[in-house]
């Protein structure tokens, strides 16, 4: 009688959360019985977890920074969104450079095309065409959006350090807008073509379609994890990160250099934002003014569902968040697929509610 | 800053300070004040660029028009936020909830999308009704969060219900009943109700061709003959400015009389410590709901006024995040928890933030007559190596401004955040008793000003005013 008490006591105490549970088993139900039925190929279905793994990994990469702000700063930081869209433009527009600097104007291509500059298939950037214009642009959207996050920080947060976190939420929203717009004042409003869709090559994998972008993504994605893996746990400097998230006044009273820490957080933060918009870019083959601002609110699902401080928890919350918006498409089909998004935002919500420390028990493990 | 309507120098000093004082004591008088100041301000731009009697009504009606909009949303905000400590970043959403709905309700059933045909009454209560249903959905379960989980709950809300509008699923869709019903996805609702304000003036509403009424004959003759103003246009909007002025003192003196309520008395006491008022018995999650919800109505009113009757059409760009980042720096200007400050915020923010920078480029380009249109950054700064300026000018007075404009606001929401996070008024403390403690003390010199800790001033003092 034991289990069924406890599955009563559920019932009783978060009737929320059976609803979600059952809700959640009658989907995974459907999609088998649509994988057997034949309503959806396994081609398809390998297509939406490919381009769920892709965008969630992007988002995890985002969201490492995000977590780490939030749980050493204490505040939600609402201008990682405009971080991200400016290592985007920074490094696309050194990748147009030097893809391009042969054939068209340096300012031109500067700009990533305003005005009347160059079209991308013309300038034809690509992994295979022009790599080494790729990495360069990547080294530059790291080390760009790294000084962004270290000048804000000095002139913005650290003068108001000790105020709590609201203001420091409120004083982020104004450097969101302040960033978002200083793009548009210097390139434009809409959303542009940049990479040379036709010249990246793909290949069949079991039906599954995989271009040499994505493969790029998933292969500097995960060489960035790894790394950051390697910093938090073999190096001191990632030992004192770890006990700052923990408990900042603890890490203080032991004597790490609470700012020297909060630095390495906006580089490693900052930086890795960047190389996600940089990166989000060589995925979607376009480029817009609020592309981080509109990835924000995803990057958010993910850090408080891995729980706010947990890189790893980042990390997996990413994945979910990718996997699930994607996913979603096998219901939310024709005129409905707009909804891929408002899903992704409903399941952070029910996170919110149900486990605001995030589905991994809020062990925050840096 | 303060909109305080600095007196000029010929007037005494005595005069001056009893003005200052009039100031300190009277909210209506800081607030008419500071609005004299605007309306100047707009009218000598006005005369700079050479408008005509029919463009300065027209100045007139537009800074009448966003001044109340933008009180009104800040107003429900500060209820929300100034006293209940609800930190709603989601307020663009509430306002689409109810101007949407009100179109909805009234867009006639034949039209497209078709909508209810229902009056515009039903449908005004409709939308404010619909906005705190959302409102409660929101705060039940939010209000267990911390307040910067909440800030990302509303957000994504709002972000939700800007999507869902947004969505070609629901453009038009058939109600069980077999009623058709839509939100004309990403092309929002053309066919709007008209003004009701225009029902003064003509016999049928929605067509000035249909002839005037009386009142219409009269004002619009007199506006001929005398004035020599023949666009009724500008008449009709600065009369629906007024009528917004009228709509933001009755919502004013609605928020002051809840905030000096038993129920306003329990808000105070949550926002200063919940545990304290929780152990004195009070179910604070019910009283922090009901408020959410009237914020959350007057919101979906304020969308109803604004993007509803203001611009005719609704459509879901307009409810983007930027609106609320708009009302955010009006109620930090004026500083949360203070109706008056709201009210000035809302002002100060809709004048100088939103209004000014719209005219500056024409009066600057007048003055200094700016050819130079260059499309991109680097054609503005390539002829700055050749001395020339122009080229950057033109680029950021006729490309870029409205870019310009947000980062100066956001550099100035951080810079309020460092510097003066109290805001305008702020800083003035709000009784929590009904009667006015600092009776028989002249407000505004020493003694009083102790009793302002207690405090006296803040949003009641504006009802005795009125």
């Amino acid at each position: 009688m034991e289990p069924y008490a406890r599955g009563r006591r559920l019932v009783r105490d978060q009737p929320g959360l059976v609803v979600v549970a059952v809700a959640a088993l009658l989907l995974v139900g459907d999609l088998i019985g649509k994988l057997t039925g034949g309503g959806l190929t396994p081609a398809r279905f390998g297509g939406f977890v490919w381009d769920g793994l892709v965008i969630g990994l992007l988002i995890g990469l985002a969201g490492i920074g995000l977590s780490l702000t939030y749980s050493i700063l204490g505040f939600a930081n609402f201008a990682h969104g405009d971080y991200i869209s400016w290592g985007a433009f920074s490094g696309w527009a050194v990748a147009y450079l030097l893809a391009g600097i042969d054939r068209y104007a340096a300012g031109g291509l500067l700009l990533i095309g305003a005005g009347d500059g160059p079209a991308p298939g013309d300038v034809g950037v690509s992994i295979t065409n022009t790599p080494l214009s790729i990495v360069a642009g990547l080294v530059v959207a790291v080390a760009f959006t790294v000084g962004v996050s270290l000048l804000v920080d000095r002139v913005v947060y650290r003068p108001i350090r000790e105020a709590d976190g609201i203001t420091l939420l409120i004083a982020s929203i104004g450097v969101a807008f302040a960033l978002r717009y200083l793009i548009v004042f210097f390139f434009y409003s809409g959303r542009q073509g940049v990479t040379d869709i036709s010249r990246v090559p793909s290949y069949d994998i079991g039906g599954v379609v995989i271009n040499a972008h994505e493969l790029t993504i998933v292969v500097v994605g995960l060489a960035l994890m790894v790394g950051v893996h390697l910093l938090l746990q073999r190096t001191k400097l990632g030992k004192a990160m770890r006990a700052m998230a923990d408990n900042r006044d603890l890490a203080q009273v032991t004597g790490i250099p609470v700012e020297g820490v909060i630095r390495t957080t906006w580089i490693l933060g900052g930086g890795l934002a960047g190389a996600a918009g940089y990166l989000v870019v060589l995925t979607q083959g376009t480029i817009a003014y609020d592309l981080g601002w509109l990835l924000l609110l995803l990057i958010f699902a993910a850090v408080i569902m891995g729980g706010i401080g947990s890189v790893y928890g980042a990390i997996v919350g990413g994945l979910v968040i990718g996997l699930a918006s994607r996913l979603s498409l096998i219901w939310l089909t024709g005129d409905l697929s707009s909804f891929a998004e408002p899903v992704a935002f409903g399941l952070m919500i029910f996170v919110l509610l149900f486990r605001p420390e995030g589905i991994f028990g809020g062990v925050s493990t840096a | 800053m303060s909109p305080d309507g600095s007196p000029t120098d010929r007037l005494p000093t005595d005069r001056l300070d009893g003005f200052r004082e009039l100031l300190e004591r009277s909210d209506a008088a800081l607030v008419l004040t500071a609005m004299a100041a605007f309306y100047l301000l707009f009218l000598s731009i006005g005369a700079i660029l050479n408008y005509d009697l029919a463009g300065l009504i027209s100045i007139l009606g537009q800074v009448t028009f966003f001044t109340a909009v933008y009180a009104l949303v800040v107003l429900a905000l500060n209820l929300q936020w100034g006293y209940a400590g609800l930190f709603n970043i989601g307020i663009a959403g509430f306002m689409a909830v109810g101007v949407y709905t009100m179109a909805m309700l009234t867009a006639p059933p034949t039209g497209s999308p078709p909508g209810l045909g229902l009056p515009i009454s039903v449908g005004i209560v409709g939308g404010m009704v619909a906005a705190a249903l959302i409102g409660l959905v929101t705060a039940l379960p939010a209000l267990r969060l911390r307040a910067d989980y909440l800030a990302i709950v509303t957000v994504a809300i709002s972000e939700i219900i800007r999507l869902t509008y947004n969505s070609p699923a629901f453009s038009t869709f058939t109600l069980p009943g077999g009623i058709a019903l839509g939100t004309g996805g990403a092309n929002g609702i053309g066919n709007f109700p008209s003004n009701p304000v225009r029902a003064i003036y003509f016999t049928d509403p929605s067509s000035a061709a249909s002839g005037t009424t009386p009142i219409g004959t009269a004002v619009f003759g007199f506006f001929e003959n005398v004035l020599g103003v023949f666009r009724s246009a500008v008449i009709v909007d600065l009369t629906y400015g007024l009528v917004l002025a009228v709509v933001v003192v009755l919502v004013y003196t609605l928020l002051a009389r809840v905030g000096n309520s038993p129920f306003g008395r329990v808000l105070k006491a949550i926002r200063e410590d919940e545990v304290v008022a929780k152990s004195l018995g009070k179910d604070t999650n019910r009283f922090k709901i009901k408020t959410f919800m009237l914020g959350c109505a007057l919101m979906g009113l304020a969308g109803v006024l604004w993007q509803g009757f203001g611009t005719g059409a609704v459509y879901p760009q307009a409810f983007r995040p930027e609106l609320t980042f708009y009302i955010f720096i009006a109620v930090i200007i004026g500083g949360a928890g203070s109706n008056t400050g709201s009210v000035l915020g809302g002002a100060v923010f809709a004048n100088l933030l939103f209004l000014l920078p719209q005219y500056l480029p024409n009066i600057i380009e007048q003055t200094f007559a700016i050819e130079a249109d260059p499309n991109n950054f680097i054609a503005a700064i390539g002829p700055i190596a050749a001395g020339e300026i122009a080229p950057l000018l033109g680029y950021v007075l006729n490309q870029r401004l409205p870019a310009l404009r947000f980062v100066f606001v956001g550099v100035l929401l951080v810079y309020l955040m460092q510097n003066r996070p109290e805001g305008l008024l702020g800083h003035r403390t709000e009784t929590a008793a009904a009667v006015d403690l600092s009776e028989g003390h002249t407000p505004g010199t020493g003694p009083s000003q102790a009793a302002d800790a207690s405090g006296a001033a803040g949003g009641e003092g504006g009802v005795d005013d009125e």
